[in-house]
């Protein structure tokens, strides 16, 4: 008997989840706010899907009801990664050690 | 074209490399180039999954103008937004995630050619499954995240608005989503579809109306985790590797830090989420303890205080925020380590409206990040300190949380303010914090009270050092 390929993505999916534990515990809470703008940013790989669903539309109609929602998910996703990476670096720009001034 | 095997191993590796830039915010050090790997990862994806469709016609074209459209608005705005505005940020963000995991979704739902996953009518029954709960967890995010961001921004009442049988609707609304996605899966009924979307997009309304302002650190976490999820569950409807990966970290992510606000405040995820705290316990507090007598000083006696002591701890909670005192604080800090007087940061895991915000304004002001402590670090310490400077902060200093097992706060971890020599408060007026509770540091011996806007007070200090 052959093994479902859900089940596979299954693995995937609860062994993300612990690796995400373990790495989220490892984050210092003084990055807490930064963690979420970049997971934000990340999660916005849904943008995938959009893409997908945006080059479903044959040559002859790009835009149909389903494709047209792709392309508004894709702007949306877009915001979000621009937005999330810029936002984390600008914030992660500030944070400065001590200068060694003694 | 991209072969289905040659995607699946680039989608792993972006999956990879998202897993690395979360494990580069371990230190700031890191931090930078844990964030490049993440841009990379997001890169790779956007370009396999191009390849891997093949298809550069028109519909390429389309595609490109929109995500620089997107991409031009994303910019923009993480380039104006205000660090003090960055809760609102997020909350908004969250609710693009959402709203697309929500509209790829409807388009799986119309096309499902496009993602193999049959045809109209006919959809296979796993991914009609995937699809529903990843559209309505997306729904649930997109319309909870509205109502946080316009909370948060204050377009709407930060108190919590409850009613009669709110918990009972909820909880018929939510069997009715579950009763809904088991109907569509046996029918495939479009209407069923978009009857699913709607009451989840009114759940998600529901469930955040009730929750007060301080709680936001909490919700803006659990929508973190939401739109996780979200995201996973349209990574099994695509079979997607990246995205699902990306949805279990964020998911994971979003989790422990509502547990981490949770526990900055002693109550259970359970009471956060049923939410109306503080509304309940206003009234009967601030009434008879009204007589005390309490000492108040102005900025010049506390520029005496401070310049006569060897350490000061600097309490910062959400009114500092609000009053975007942080550069003023910054420069009396300044002024206090030219006399030679040691100081640090104190941090309440829940201080301001979300996780980490008060270290990312003290960032701002150019604070070196290993002057800013944990309450678990700093704790100790307070009872060697000469000063404590609480600006903005209050129920996190309350030591009632210690003493009083009938106070709603009674348990919570608090910063041991009182055991400084003494203890300069700024605040604007006695009134108590959110948590609707007498703050009983304020009539302490070595309290003075400084009633004044946080950013002016802080300004005054400086010029009278």
């Amino acid at each position: 008997m052959e093994i479902d390929p859900f089940i596979f993505r299954l693995s995937i999916f609860i062994l993300s989840i612990f690796v995400g534990y373990y790495v989220v515990w490892s984050v210092t809470p003084s990055l807490h706010t930064p963690l979420m703008s970049v997971t934000n940013a990340i999660s916005s790989v849904i943008i995938v899907g959009a893409i997908i669903a945006g080059l479903a539309g044959n040559s002859d109609s790009i835009f149909n009801t389903s494709s047209i929602f792709g392309f508004i998910a894709i702007a949306l996703a877009a915001i979000n990664i621009f937005g999330g990476f810029l936002v984390t670096q600008r914030m992660l720009a500030m944070y400065k050690k001590k200068k060694k001034d003694k | 074209m991209l072969s289905a095997n040659l995607s699946a191993i680039f989608y792993l590796i972006s999956g990879v490399l998202f897993i690395l830039a979360l494990r580069g915010l371990s230190s700031p050090e890191t931090s930078r180039q844990g964030n490049y790997f993440g841009i990379l990862g997001m890169i790779i994806a956007i370009t396999v999954t191009f390849l891997s469709i093949g298809n550069f016609s028109t519909g390429f074209v389309v595609i490109l103008i929109f995500l620089l459209i997107g991409g031009l608005i994303g910019a923009f705005i993480a380039y104006k937004i205000p660090m003090t505005a960055m809760p609102e940020l997020v909350a908004g963000f969250h609710s693009l995630v959402g709203l697309a995991a929500v509209f790829v979704a409807i388009s799986a739902f119309l096309n499902p050619d496009a993602f193999n996953l049959g045809s109209p009518g006919n959809i296979k029954l796993g991914s009609l499954i995937e699809m529903s709960i990843g559209a309505a967890v997306g729904a649930i995010t997109f319309s909870g995240s509205i109502i946080a961001f316009l909370k948060l921004q204050g377009i709407m009442s930060g108190s919590p608005i409850t009613f009669k049988g709110q918990h009972p609707l909820n909880a018929i609304i939510l069997v009715l989503i579950v009763v809904n996605i088991y109907l569509l899966c046996t029918t495939q009924s479009s209407n069923l579809f978009w009857i699913l979307l709607a009451i989840s997009f009114l759940i998600g309304f529901l469930l955040i109306i009730p929750i007060g302002g301080a709680d936001m650190p909490v919700v803006i976490s659990m929508l973190n985790s939401y739109s996780g999820w979200a995201a996973a569950g349209i990574g099994f409807t695509l079979e997607n590797t990246a995205l699902i990966i990306t949805g279990a970290l964020v998911g994971s992510s979003g989790a422990i830090l509502s547990y981490i606000m949770c526990k900055g405040m002693n109550r259970s995820f359970f009471n956060v989420i049923l939410g109306g705290f503080g509304a309940t316990d206003q009234t009967n507090s601030t009434q008879n303890k009204e007589q005390k007598p309490v000492k108040s000083g102005n900025a010049d006696d506390a520029a005496f205080l401070m310049k006569n002591a060897s350490s000061v701890i600097i309490v910062p909670g959400y009114g500092m925020a609000v009053a975007q005192a942080q550069h003023a604080l910054r420069e009396m800090v300044d002024t206090l380590k030219k006399n030679d007087i040691k100081v640090s940061y104190a941090i309440h895991p829940v201080a301001g409206r979300m996780p980490g915000h008060m270290n990312v304004l003290l960032a701002e002001a150019n604070v070196p990040y290993d002057e800013v402590f944990e309450l678990e670090e700093i704790n100790n310490d307070f009872a060697n300190a000469d000063v404590a400077f609480v600006i903005g902060a209050n129920d996190v200093t309350n030591p009632v949380a210690k003493t009083d097992p009938q106070s709603p706060i009674y348990g919570m971890p608090v910063l041991d303010v009182e055991k400084c020599k003494s203890v300069l408060f700024v605040k604007r007026s006695l009134s108590p914090g959110y948590a609707g509770i007498d703050n009983d540091l304020f009539y302490k011996e070595n309290t003075l009270m400084l009633f004044a806007d946080a950013k002016k007070m802080t300004e005054d200090i400086t010029k009278n050092l």
